[in-house]
């Protein structure tokens, strides 16, 4: 198993975003997770690499495990560094392409510019960018369309090495092409990597993950094989939401 | 009759804005007019380069880069410790503070805009140039450090308040990106928060010395008022300012002194007008 959850409740301030959420989510999978709004997706996918504590009322309890180590007790940059994430809206730096790329390696110590090229050659190429950009790696960033952007900011991701990583709703902005390309993107990328995706789409669960997750009113209803939940899941609010009829 | 009242109120309003850019360009016109004259009496080379000012000496002497040198050596200290103390000041309050401490900080910096320039020089007088003296081993305390440091802190609200606005609006994306890549909080001030707001940084810092560049009273009580050419720091100063107050009173109307000191306040006028300039078009450059 890559993560464990045992009993992981969050509040902030006197919200109760997620209770008694228990989990396994193992390695080189793609685990989707669906609900409707404000059912606490987001909040889950920020436990995973500690970004709810940015918030200023945020409080949990539980037990959440990475690799069985408790990530509470793991030094926060190290998690975040094994734990990457692709927001919902593509936000490159203001900086070129391959700057783009280098900056997490950059800031994590990698010094020397033919290291750096080697890592941005590589990260790109498993984002699948590379043939599209590798004769423009000096524009900036901001000049690449919607898809390639986001898929610069997996490319970002990938280049400090994660083991695990986390999309939220990573395909809400782009055109059904660039939402195309990125899930063949994530198919790929499980063979070595754990993925985490949050979507608004269930289509979209149900043609890449593996596992999916319903969350409703920061429960966890069901989790179980993608195929099993689409065709016969064993809760009626998770056919229901799955049928359409609310969210 | 709504068509007409609007259309009245739209030509007074008008009719104000050009009035104000009227009133500045009446002053500037003043200025050189009266300014140009000095030129009868002195070269400009001789005026802008000349070592020695001695205004009411036979022969005059009107050379001004004593004071040039004094007011930039002045206003660069000052830039140095404002943009030093104010930009960690904002960083502090704008990305570390909690918020109970934040709004506390705010309200004393407010409140640090609002000391009347006099008395700021005043304290600084009674308390600032004698450690200068003492710290330093000097002379004397009135030195052109002493006023770097008061007109420091005259700038530091100004550009803490406009760097502490550009801080707040660099999108919150950003910072969540660079965490996400797990950098700590340190590489993400200074990697991404400080550099995406640095167009407005750099705003802020001009528009706090644009401020502090026409400062006059405070600066000449505590510069030690030496029209010399200055060899460094620590040494007693004259900024062109200070000399326009001082000897304002003194000079004869139509006196090449008085012309002199016109010029002296065109060339004030140029520089603050260029240092606003360029911060407006850099927080342009931030907006668009
Ligand atoms: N900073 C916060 N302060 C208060 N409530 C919050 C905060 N962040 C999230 N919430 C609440 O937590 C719940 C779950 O939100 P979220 O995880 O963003 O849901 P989702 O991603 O499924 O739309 C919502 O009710 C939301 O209002
Ligand atoms: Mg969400």
């Amino acid at each position: 198993m890559k993560f464990s959850l045992r009993d992981l409740n969050v509040w902030f301030g006197s919200v109760h975003a997620l209770t008694d959420v228990t989990m396994d989510i193992p390695a080189n999978e793609i685990l989707g997770v669906i609900g409707p709004a404000n059912s606490g997706k987001s909040t889950f996918l920020r436990t995973l690499n500690r970004l709810n504590e940015l918030k200023p009322n945020f409080r949990m309890t539980g037990d959440v495990r990475l690799s069985g180590a408790d990530i509470n007790k793991t030094d926060v940059d190290l998690l975040r560094k094994k734990v990457g994430m692709v927001f919902a809206l593509p936000l490159p730096l203001p900086l070129s392409v391959f700057d783009n790329v280098a900056y997490g390696p950059k800031m994590h110590g990698v010094r020397t510019k033919k290291r750096q090229k080697e890592i941005v050659e590589r990260a790109l190429k498993e984002a699948y960018l590379w043939d599209e950009v590798k004769d423009r790696l000096d524009t900036p960033a901001s000049k690449l369309s919607g898809g390639q952007q986001q898929r610069l900011c997996m490319a970002r991701t990938l280049a400090v090495e994660p083991e695990v990583i986390l999309f939220d709703e990573p395909c809400s902005g782009l055109d059904p092409i660039s939402t195309a390309k990125i899930e063949d993107t994530m198919l790929r990328l499980k063979a070595n990597y754990t993925l985490v995706l949050v979507t608004n789409n269930v289509h979209q669960a149900s043609r890449v993950a593996d596992k999916t997750a319903f969350f409703l009113s920061g429960r966890l209803i069901e989790l179980d094989d993608t195929d099993k939940i689409f065709t016969a899941p064993s809760d009626k609010r998770t056919e229901d939401y799955i049928g359409g009829r609310f969210g | 009759m709504r068509r007409l009242k609007e259309f009245v109120l739209q030509k007074i309003v008008l009719l104000c804005g050009v009035a104000s850019i009227l009133f500045v360009a009446l002053i500037f016109l003043f200025l050189v007019k009266e300014g140009l004259n000095v030129f009868k009496a002195v070269s400009p080379s001789h005026f802008l380069l000349g070592r020695s000012w001695y205004p009411i000496s036979e022969p005059a002497q009107f050379g001004i880069l004593p004071l040039i040198l004094g007011s930039l050596l002045v206003t660069a200290g000052a830039t140095v410790i404002s943009v030093a103390i104010g930009v960690a000041c904002a960083v502090y309050i704008a990305e570390v503070a909690r918020p109970a401490v934040r709004e506390t900080l705010k309200v004393g910096i407010e409140l640090l805009a609002a000391i009347p320039s006099i008395v700021l020089g005043f304290i600084g007088m009674v308390t600032l140039v004698p450690w200068v003296k003492k710290i330093f081993h000097l002379p004397t305390g009135l030195t052109a450090l002493s006023g770097s440091i008061m007109l420091a802190f005259m700038a530091m609200p100004t550009i803490v308040s406009i760097a502490e606005d550009a801080l707040h609006a660099v999108p919150r994306s950003y910072k969540e990106g660079a965490y996400a890549l797990g950098a700590t909080r340190w590489q993400t001030i200074h990697r991404v928060i400080l550099r995406a707001a640095s167009p407005g940084i750099a705003a802020a810092v001009m528009l706090g010395i644009g401020r502090v560049i026409g400062e006059t009273m405070a600066v000449m009580m505590i510069t030690g008022n030496a029209a010399v050419i200055p060899h460094g720091i620590l040494q007693p100063v004259r900024t062109l300012t200070a000399t326009i107050a001082g000897e304002m009173g003194e000079a004869a109307v139509g006196s090449e002194h008085y012309y002199a000191l016109f010029a002296i306040g065109t060339l004030l006028f140029v520089i603050s007008f260029g240092i606003n300039v360029t911060a407006d078009l850099l927080l342009h450059k931030r907006r668009s």
